[in-house]
């Protein structure tokens, strides 16, 4: 029973405030919505950088009920993912950590990379750019969610692909909200 | 003509159009899983009173909150409006919700000739 103490304490070190492991579906988004929004109301957090939180959680959250895949169909449900906030003196660390198609590693990672490569007035532009486009995918999304995390954040996005299998890589996104105003 | 009236949830803002009481509000969060089919009456409604407008429609925002796939359909929205003649927007956003502020004057930015007041609560 020692891993439920190991797990206690990585949580700890690494500041955990929440993790969610398992199928997401915007019923368990709503959820996880309002248990880190009674969180951080419980310690007095301020109402913008609440908002700002939210915002980039529901971004995360929403991406992977749309586009996460299943990877070990045995053990996990549809779309098994794995969501984490962190809370730090400075900032809070958004983390989510999902399956997707080998084959769109590619295109994603060029994707943030861009997203990654420009200020805030590029940010503001290739939002508007999109939007008046307005294509909405045939799963609903906008193509905006990325973009709005990065201009949410203020700071770059960070990510990672571990390949799965030969089908499957695992796609990390890490966001950061800095506490202090800027 | 009918009249929506949608209770907010805690995903779902809350809509009034009533055309009769002059009534034009979306107000709340907005964050539905799929915004096309949350907002597809309210688009609907709005191409219906396109034929027969008020000679003037206020259409108030007041959102807390709302996500990128809804954010596409708000700009369904003013478009529409964009095209009623005698339409004007009040996008209200809290006093310390630059976010929201920012995006108000995007949206402005994004439609032709709709007029955009910014008040602040």
């Amino acid at each position: 029973m020692k891993y439920i103490y190991d797990l206690h304490r990585i949580m700890l070190r690494q500041n955990l405030i929440l993790v969610y492991e398992g199928e997401f579906t915007q019923e368990i988004t709503k959820s996880v919505l309002a248990m880190a929004e009674r969180n951080m109301d419980a310690f007095g957090e301020e109402a913008a950088i609440k908002r700002k939180v939210f915002n980039v959680m529901v971004e995360c959250l929403q991406n992977i009920c749309k586009h996460a895949e299943a990877y070990d169909t045995d053990g996990y449900g549809r779309n098994s993912a794995i969501f984490m906030i962190g809370k730090h003196n400075n900032e809070y660390i958004i983390t989510s950590g999902n399956a997707i198609p080998q084959d769109r590693v590619e295109e994603l990672s060029a994707r943030l990379e861009h997203i990654n490569s420009l200020d805030k007035e590029g940010l503001k532009n290739l939002y508007k750019e999109i939007i008046k486009k307005g294509e909405l995918s045939s799963k609903g999304g906008a193509g905006l969610g990325f973009i709005d995390m990065a201009r949410k954040s203020g700071h770059k996005l960070r990510y990672d692909f571990e390949p799965i299998n030969d089908s499957l890589a695992f796609f990390s996104l890490r966001t950061t909200i800095s506490r202090t105003n800027s | 003509m009918e009249i929506i009236n949608l209770e907010g949830t805690e995903d779902t803002p809350r809509i009034i159009l009533d055309k009769e009481k002059a009534l034009f509000e979306i107000s709340g969060r907005s964050l539905p899983e799929d915004a096309a089919e949350f907002y597809a009456p309210i688009l609907e409604w709005l191409d219906k009173y396109q034929t027969m407008p008020n000679p003037e429609t206020n259409f108030s925002f007041k959102l807390e909150y709302f996500n990128t796939a809804s954010s596409k359909l708000i700009l369904d929205i003013l478009s529409k409006l964009d095209n009623i003649p005698g339409s004007r927007v009040t996008w209200y956003y809290h006093e310390d919700d630059e976010d929201m502020e920012e995006a108000g004057e995007e949206f402005s930015e994004l439609v032709e000739n709709l007029p955009f007041e910014f008040k602040s609560y």
